[in-house]
């Protein structure tokens, strides 16, 4: 930095990111945002001002050093940015895509007090997807950790979620015998039978799996943990030393009106896991069938109905509606979504609420009655509790409704195990995340109801961080923090390199 | 009926099928190798099968399970097109592409002292575990089975082995009594003013009348469903059913529920959900099989 960079000098105007033209793209199911190219991505990093006291780094759930990583990546060091990026964020790939970043980083970044914030999430996804092009997988120097008889920890993983994946990046890189099981035949939880291709592709998350391999995680698929053994015999019987459990809280909430029952009425994680894990859009190609609605409602205006709504558009929807009870300034969705949802040609329906499914008289939807709501005062959220207009239903004709309003914690774990729980079911953990049996520990949705990839994320790395002083291994990662950056790979995976007693332990080919 | 085993191997692979045995042109049973489920399954549960990569997956339940040889054993019906595939690919020696579960929660073995346990149709398979834990639990156990016509019957013997009676019904009067199982259940009641319990298997229309013929006596009348499901997880709702005034997940709330509660009219409608899709796979299927010259005979 030759001279310190102001607002006042730096590019008024964001790098725009190139997109696929909005009726092209409706049609199928290829990623959306194609990226920044390298120029563009250089031309982003010069609007950072690297403030002294970055507010970026507090937005961010898992502190990613966020200045540090776009000055290497404006220094053309673009490995070195990865490093940065992957000392506290295993999946820039993931993130840079799905994180909703105007709410984190990007939402308190300093320059966006007066001009468009610096484009933070694309940056990363930049580093993320050269990283997995080029191969760079950092095989760290693992710490050596031992139990008792010599061997290294064992440690199971229940759900191969974000949440979960983090913790066993955390605990493989301590040196622990890590296995994650997962109930579907593939893993990657939401990331896989959540998130749409054209957000964020499968391969991405193929690679991001494969750079756990790497570091010895080992993956069981078709294991449903609590029935097939539970969490009591993990540590009991299976000779588990530390157990994470990232379950997710993936049970569907239905809106409990008249017609809820009907066929076409299904929940979004339905829909999103027929289509993106199940691949039923290619049916019959594929044996799992997904009727192609004509005229799609989806309820609810969060990133999974976005999902539900732009999938139902790409399946050959003739319309696609969002129904909605407040307003768009209220609707939780990335505001990406809502606008590549609007480009593509979705209607919204806001301060909508659905009060009826109405039947063609053979058990499936004819039309959809909602009434018209307005804003009142504000409720426990802040926001401004929607409340509605008498005497104004109305009725869209529909014959496929999508619930995108929410899920539960799922039951399965609490129905075979003696974990405390809370009244709503959500796991109850200490401020380590340990569970109320002693080496059980919990994190992500299944401890704090839905949230976000990156909060997941974090969650898992705290509990690794639990986990890690429950088993008495030393953690260098919170000591060296922060150890300035003088080259590369100071700080691998929360490791600092500068560590003398490190043991070379091979990995997993 | 040929029964089909592997040679007794130490090397079995995951999810291998170790014996399969045809009971008629269309339903036949897969013995499956997987030890660490075979442990943990109880009467009543129920696994996600799904044979090749891009299948369907299918709820299928556990129609029995061997602790000491480490099996399942799963009891199909060629009913659609995965599991007519299945009926020609799964064969001996050949591994499923993922089989998850043990799925839901077990049978509540209840201290009933005299159970009448109802199969009908491929229903027989998964009411069988039922009744041989009744039976180890002490119980009075009467099975009413029921098949179209004789050539159907299966299983008889290994319900005689746990059953105190058994009542054989047919349609045609082919084999046991003429009539369906509520004839049974009646005929069952008639005798043994004293039962505790029924429990009923089979198709949505069966339960729902082995469900009628016992809300009368007042007799609580357990029954298993099997709604269209995708995960088994509980995260799809696909499976939810009307039980009373609530509406549950049949695969983490059930698959067991009070006959006399749930909604069964909703339920069979809600089965008809993918009926088009279903017989657009089927007739394709059917048709590639044909172009390769291997209709499907090898049920005959």
């Amino acid at each position: 930095m030759a001279k310190k960079r102001t607002v006042r000098t730096i590019h008024q105007e964001r790098t725009p990111v190139r997109e696929l033209d909005p009726l092209i793209r409706a049609r199928n199911f290829e990623e959306v945002n194609c990226g920044y190219t390298e120029l563009e991505a250089i031309r982003e990093s010069e609007r950072c001002l690297f403030c002294p006291d970055p507010k970026c780094i507090a937005g961010c759930p898992v502190s990613v050093n966020i200045p540090d990583f776009i000055q290497k990546l404006g220094e053309r060091d673009y490995r070195g940015a990865y490093d940065v990026i992957t000392a506290t964020n295993l999946l820039p790939a993931v993130c840079g895509r799905v994180c909703p970043q105007e709410n984190q980083c990007e939402g308190v970044c300093t320059v966006g007090e007066t001009l468009v914030s610096v484009a933070i999430g694309r940056m990363e996804r930049f580093i993320g997807d050269l990283a997995i092009t080029n191969g760079w997988i950092n095989k760290p120097y693992i710490q050596p950790s031992r139990s008792t008889n010599g061997a290294p920890f064992k440690i199971g993983i229940v759900g191969s979620g974000p949440s979960g994946m983090a913790c066993a990046a955390d605990m493989a890189k301590a040196g622990c015998d890590v296995t994650v099981f997962e109930a579907f035949h593939e893993a990657g939880g939401v990331l896989r039978y959540g998130i749409p291709d054209f957000r964020l592709p499968n391969t991405v998350v193929d690679a991001e799996i494969e750079k756990l391999k790497q570091l010895g995680v080992k993956f069981e698929c078709n294991v449903l943990v609590g029935r097939l053994f539970t969490i009591e015999q993990m540590i009991e019987e299976e000779g588990f030393h530390a157990v994470f459990i990232g379950t997710g809280a993936g049970y569907p909430t239905m809106l409990g009106i008249p017609g809820d029952s009907l066929n076409g009425v299904l929940s979004a994680n339905e829909l999103l896991t027929r289509c993106n894990l199940m691949r039923a859009r290619d049916f019959p190609n594929v044996d799992t069938p997904l009727p192609l609605g004509k005229h799609v409602v989806v309820v609810g205006a969060g990133n999974t109905a976005m999902d539900a709504l732009r999938v139902s558009k790409r399946l050959g929807a003739e319309s696609v509606t969002c129904v909605y009870r407040r307003s768009k300034t209220e609707c939780p969705a990335r505001a990406e979504e809502v606008h590549h949802a609007e480009q593509e040609g979705i209607e919204f329906h806001w301060l909508s609420n659905p009060v009826e499914i109405l039947s063609d008289g053979d058990g499936s939807v004819r039309a959809i009655r909602c009434i018209r709501m307005e804003l009142g005062a504000p409720d426990d959220s802040g926001r401004r509790r929607p409340v509605p207009v008498p005497g104004s239903e109305f009725e869209i004709e529909t014959d496929e409704v999508v619930y995108a309003i929410g899920t539960n914690a799922n039951p399965i774990i609490g129905q075979t195990s003696k974990l405390k729980l809370n009244k709503r079911g959500y796991i109850e953990t200490d401020n380590k995340l340990m569970t109320s049996i002693a080496g059980v520990f919990a994190g992500g949705d299944i401890v704090t109801g839905a949230a976000t990839v990156i909060e997941a994320m974090g969650a898992g790395r705290k509990a690794a961080r639990g986990m890690k002083a429950y088993l008495g291994i030393r953690d260098v990662g919170p000591i060296h923090r922060g150890a300035t950056g003088d080259g590369r790979a100071t700080s691998l995976f929360g490791i600092d390199a500068r560590e003398h007693n490190f043991t070379r332990v091979r990995v997993a080919q | 009926m040929i029964t089909k085993t592997a040679p007794i191997r130490s090397d079995k692979k995951p999810f291998e099928i170790l014996t399969r045995e045809d009971y008629s042109p269309v339903t036949y049973m897969l013995e499956v190798h997987h030890p660490q489920m075979a442990r943990a399954a109880q009467p009543g549960q129920f696994v996600i099968v799904m044979s090749h990569a891009t299948g369907e997956r299918i709820p299928l339940t556990i129609a029995d399970f061997d602790r000491e040889k480490g099996t399942i054993t799963l009891v199909i019906q060629a009913v659609g097109k995965t599991t007519m595939e299945m009926q020609q690919s799964c064969q001996v020696g050949t591994v499923l592409y993922g089989i998850a579960g043990p799925m839901g929660i077990p049978s509540h073995v209840s201290s009933a002292k005299k159970v009448v346990c109802v199969g009908g149709g491929l229903g027989v398979a998964p009411v069988y575990p039922q009744a041989r834990a009744q039976k180890e639990n002490g119980a009075y156990v009467i099975g009413v089975l029921g098949f179209r016509n004789k050539d159907l019957v299966f299983w008889e013997d290994k319900f005689r082995a746990i059953c105190d009676e058994l009542i054989i019904c047919t349609d045609d009067g082919s084999a046991g009594i003429k009539g369906f199982v509520t004839d049974g259940i009646k005929q069952a009641i008639a005798k043994h003013p004293d039962i505790d319990e029924v429990v009923a298997i089979g198709p949505p229309v069966m339960m729902k009348a082995s469900a009628q013929a016992t809300r009368a006596a007042g007799i609580k009348t357990m029954v298993s469903l099997n709604p269209i499901m995708v995960d088994g997880t509980g995260m799809c709702g696909g499976c939810r059913v009307k039980v009373g005034e609530s509406v549950k997940f049949a695969c983490v709330d059930g698959p067991d529920f009070d006959g006399h509660q749930v909604d069964f009219d909703d339920l069979m409608v809600r089965l008809k959900r993918y009926k088009e899709e279903e017989r657009v796979a089927t007739e394709r299927w059917s048709e590639s099989c044909r172009m390769n010259g291997s209709p499907m005979a090898t049920a005959a």
